[in-house]
């Protein structure tokens, strides 16, 4: 019976193909190999988004120790949603890999390339299928460590200083969710989630618990790139191959609001942690500096990766400002916008590896007369920055307008303003880049030269999927809503 | 007081963390930065290790009698974290290596002038 095993055969089979791909030289090889593993996980986390949709939990215990004691893997709507995401971002960004990382790596780093491609990809989908505690460690670690080695591919110098600095800050934070971990242990003597969370009412009064919940905030967010503490997130996504940079944006960022999610709601329970600091306060305040800040921060940017970088920070507080207002229709758009955001961002980063395939760089001097050089890349870059803006018919409108209606809600309208500010700045920054593209040619003449269609089929599978969800939006919304309810309804009492 | 003393371990914890995450963050030299986040880790594992510890308590093996044993848990736990800090170590060693290859210097200033200078 392989389907009871789905649970943990998405985690393995990235895990076995990984050092896999260190025995092949050939590139197609390689790079059947990984789309297979990563494939075959996207078809897993379909069939258990499927599955939780109408069993509810699916518990998974590894080798077979009963659950408070063993390893479990605990599969819901919220994961199996995140599951999907990741790897369907992964699926389609390693659609384009082949022909980006023949150009951009040396050889000889190939093999190398996309086993650290598959760890990341296990580590993340771990991190997201366990219901261990100490588990979310080690896969956070394994996700981090070979994303690290993944930045350092970049052909720019800078691209080693910026590993280094995300491997420094990204260690802190790392123990730092090791020390909380601890301490719950400390406390309550068990690692599975659902026990913490059904030992901890008895001990909410202990200042250890607060301590640990500081830890753990703390130590999330730094892996969130949560204003003020993104500062690795612009030279990591920058410097980084192009490919890498698609899949970190759509990915990594997301698992660890995911991680969040999981410890406020589901361990601490959003009681606890909503009363013993101003959580509400402190996530829309950072929201709203993100927003701010970084959107701003991003009109500035001479790099077009940097920019969207920059972006990604000010995207990021939109998503934690959903989990401020702890109403249904606020993780509702926090959990679409986990969805949309992802997909806007690897489409943009995608269309930004054929700009640099063709030109080199990606700097606003080459994006000049790309309207006319590259019409299809272009096009696939406005289209993701309208989806980005939050223009009606694109994914971005749908996770804004959940956001504002929750803002409306609760009669916050300085958000209900700032959000629309945001939306702004964002026009700001992908008005100049249409600016260039349309209405300044390039000094010299170059030929029309599109991107080759293995980069750009890709990009646009992305581009389509923003409108299409855009229109379409039974799956998304019915799967965030579910989540949504399931989180608060832990949160109320009582477990599912 | 007796409490102050009596939880030794756990000020050894904090002080150790807190030294190297100064180091972490006033050092310029790549290296000693990472000597600073491996002390910084390392008082971590001294929290888990102490944290298991029984008073008078034994290795958990399975002997005549009724004996009091430490939490073999936190141990085995820690074993975990001890790989994942020398993998970070190493990682952040290479790194380096390649920096110094590339800048031809392993003080952030330098680097920063270099890549200001650009």
């Amino acid at each position: 019976m392989i389907s009871s095993h789905l649970p943990v055969l998405q985690v393995v089979l990235p895990l076995i193909a990984a050092p896999l791909c260190l025995l092949l030289r050939r590139s197609s090889l390689l790079w059947i190999l990984s789309f297979a593993a990563s494939l075959a996980a996207m078809i897993i986390a379909w069939l258990l988004l499927q599955q939780a949709g109408s069993s509810g939990v699916i518990s998974y215990t590894i080798g077979g120790w009963a659950a408070p004691w063993g390893i479990e893997y605990r599969i819901d709507t919220l994961n199996a949603y995140v599951l999907l995401i990741v790897t369907s971002i992964s699926t389609v960004v390693l659609l384009a890999a082949k022909k980006s990382i023949e150009q951009e790596i040396p050889q000889q780093h190939w093999p190398m390339f996309y086993s650290s491609y598959l760890l990341c990809l296990t580590g993340l989908l771990g991190i997201t299928a366990t219901g261990d505690a100490f588990n979310v460690f080690v896969f956070l670690e394994i996700s981090s460590l070979s994303s690290y080695a993944l930045i350092s591919l970049g052909r720019d110098r800078r691209a080693l200083t910026a590993s280094y600095q995300y491997l420094v800050m990204g260690t802190i934070g790392a123990t730092f969710i090791l020390i909380g971990i601890g301490l719950l242990y400390m406390l309550t003597g068990t690692l599975n989630m659902h026990d913490l969370a059904q030992r901890l009412p008895a001990v909410a009064q202990s200042k250890t618990l607060l301590s640990a919940f500081a830890f753990l905030f703390v130590g999330i967010s730094l892996k969130l790139a949560l204003f003020p503490l993104h500062l690795w997130l612009p030279n990591a996504y920058t410097y980084s191959p192009s490919i890498v940079s698609a899949f970190l944006a759509g990915t990594a960022t997301k698992v660890a609001v995911y991680v969040l999610l999981r410890f406020i709601f589901t361990v601490f329970g959003a009681d606890y942690a909503f009363s013993v600091l101003p959580l509400t306060e402190i996530l829309m305040l950072l929201a709203v500096a993100a927003i701010m800040f970084a959107s701003i921060s991003a009109i500035y940017q001479s790099n077009i990766k940097r920019l969207f970088a920059y972006s990604s920070v000010a995207q990021l507080g939109y998503i934690i400002l959903g989990i401020g207002f702890l109403s249904v229709s606020g993780l509702t758009a926090t959990l679409l916008h986990l969805f949309n955001h992802a997909l806007m961002k690897a489409a943009l980063f995608m269309a930004l590896a054929c700009v640099l395939y063709r030109q080199g760089d990606v700097m606003f001097s080459n994006v000049k007369g790309l309207g006319k050089t590259m019409p299809w890349t272009f096009m696939a870059i406005v289209l993701g920055g309208l989806s980005l803006v939050g223009v009606p018919l694109t994914v971005g409108f749908i996770s804004k307008w959940y956001l504002v209606v929750a803002a409306i809600e609760q009669g916050h309208f300085v958000l209900v303003a700032i959000i629309l500010f945001g939306s702004l700045l964002a026009l700001v920054y992908v008005w100049r880049l249409v600016e260039q593209g349309y209405f300044h040619n390039s000094e010299e003449d170059h030929p029309r030269q599109e991107a080759p269609l293995s980069l750009l089929i890709p990009t646009w599978m992305l581009v389509l999927a923003n409108i299409y969800l855009g229109i379409d939006t039974s799956l998304t919304i019915g799967a965030a809503e579910q989540a949504a309810q399931m989180l608060l309804g832990q949160a109320g009492g009582g477990s599912p | 007081m007796s409490t102050f003393i009596d939880l030794y371990n756990y000020w050894i914890f904090i002080f150790l963390m807190m030294v190297g995450f100064y180091i972490v963050i006033s050092q310029g030299n790549l290296v000693k930065k990472i000597i600073g986040l491996n002390i910084f880790q390392t008082a971590v594992f001294l929290l888990y290790i102490s944290m298991g510890k029984v008073k008078g308590g034994t290795a958990p093996i399975i002997m005549a009698g009724d004996v009091s044993y430490s939490n073999p848990l936190p141990h085995v736990l820690i074993l975990t974290a001890i790989v994942v800090g020398v993998a970070t170590t190493a990682l952040a060693m290479a790194l380096i290596i390649r920096i110094r290859k590339a800048y031809g210097t392993i003080e952030e200033q330098d680097i920063h002038e270099q890549d200001a200078s650009l």
